[in-house]
């Protein structure tokens, strides 16, 4: 089935992993800012299901930065509970994260308080001594609506050793290119693919809340599950302010093993 | 420990006094398939079930461990909107997930291929 954000790279629903489910994503970020060098953020993803009601997830994360190195920038921990039993005109799911990354990090899972291109310039040999070890909270509101798959997040960010609450939002729509299945086993059928359109950025911290001297952008989105295989992400993004980077590309693939949880279990 | 857990769902269930299919209200159950007995849509149902509902319900939706079997005189004997009302909610509870990420039309696709299924 296709990965539980549908064919977004930055907006969650409130789809969770199936109980038992373990889905492995690549997720990369590609981009060049103005005044720095391109560089290509890559992010492992380890989703599992551990209650239909609480899934949790595990990043691993390097990059590697023309003209400059490849490294390890760290690791983030999520878990994500939904609040409702049954579905609702919209639906909420509780987001926390726990992040321990450095400051060259490049994978821009989300985009909070003033991050701009300018994050994305340094030395790695100097950025990856800034030390990010960061608890995020995010309110995940969802609706499915005639086939169409409407998100909005409120992100918080805080570091936990200094700095202020930083906030960010990404909301996100898509939609099936056909709503019922076709009955033969096709790889280009329609329903296969889904599409989409992300808008994410940054809203200030809480000293200094507002849109002045924040990134955002808007992404059009394309995921294409194939039959009993990965699925294909792509989206390009363009920067809408003078502090985003121009052009974002991020490209992915993912594959759900189903009921990891009872082949571990009876392995052991 | 398992026979707790199963001792656990079942007291659950009887504490309820409802089973997941008699849990919908009335004018849910009371939806009609659009698809209903409609050959190629059960078969689109049956590609569709192999991709979100055999890993738990077995392939031949014959049940796996404690997950339920779908081929049975409780679901084929089930109003249409009922499984349909299951497959968009799911039971947190009993570890059933949501399938409302699913377009309308291709749970009423699945729906069909259960109430084909012998």
């Amino acid at each position: 089935m296709l990965a539980g954000e549908g064919p977004f790279f930055v907006t969650y629903t409130h789809q969770m992993e199936e109980p038992g489910n373990l889905e492995i994503a690549l997720k990369n970020t590609t981009g060049k800012p103005v005044d720095g060098n391109r560089f290509l953020g890559v992010t492992t993803e380890f989703e599992y299901g551990v209650r239909a009601w609480w899934t949790t997830e595990l990043y691993v994360e390097g990059q590697s930065t023309n003209h400059d190195s490849t490294l390890f920038t760290g690791y983030r921990w999520e878990n994500r509970f939904r609040v409702l039993e049954h579905e609702h005109w919209i639906n909420p799911v509780l987001y926390l994260e726990f992040e321990n990354i450095n400051g060259a990090d490049r994978s821009l899972l989300e985009v909070v308080g003033h991050d701009s291109q300018d994050d994305l310039t340094g030395l790695n040999a100097t950025t990856r001594r800034e030390k990010e070890r960061e608890i995020e909270a995010k309110l995940i509101l969802s609706s499915y609506v005639r086939g169409w798959t409407i998100a909005e997040n409120f992100i918080a960010e805080k570091n936990v050793r200094h700095e202020p609450f930083e906030f960010g939002y990404a909301v996100g729509v898509s939609r099936p290119l056909a709503l019922a299945a076709r009955p033969a086993d096709c790889a280009f059928c329609p329903e296969n693919f889904q599409a989409g359109l992300e808008l994410y950025g940054g809203l200030g911290t809480h000293r200094n809340l507002g849109l002045a001297g924040t990134s955002h952008y808007v992404a059009p989105t394309l995921a294409w599950a194939l039959p009993n295989g990965p699925t294909l992400m792509v989206s390009p993004g363009f920067g809408l302010t003078g502090q985003s980077a121009g052009f974002l590309l991020r490209f992915g693939v993912s594959y759900e093993i189903a009921q990891f949880g009872r082949m571990w279990r009876k392995r052991s | 420990m398992r026979l707790m857990k199963i001792a656990c769902c079942l007291l659950a269930l009887t504490a309820s006094g409802k089973t997941l299919l008699q849990q919908p209200p009335a004018q849910e159950m009371s939806r009609l398939n659009p698809y209903a007995a409609l050959l190629q849509q059960a078969q689109a149902g049956h590609k569709l079930f192999l991709r979100e509902c055999a890993s738990c319900h077995g392939r031949r939706a014959e049940g796996t461990g404690r997950v339920p079997a779908l081929a049975s005189p409780t679901v084929k004997q089930a109003p249409a909107g009922a499984i349909f009302w299951v497959l968009r909610n799911g039971s947190l509870r009993h570890g059933m997930p949501s399938f409302a990420h699913l377009p309308e039309q291709q749970r009423w696709q699945i729906v069909t291929y259960l109430k084909a299924l012998k």
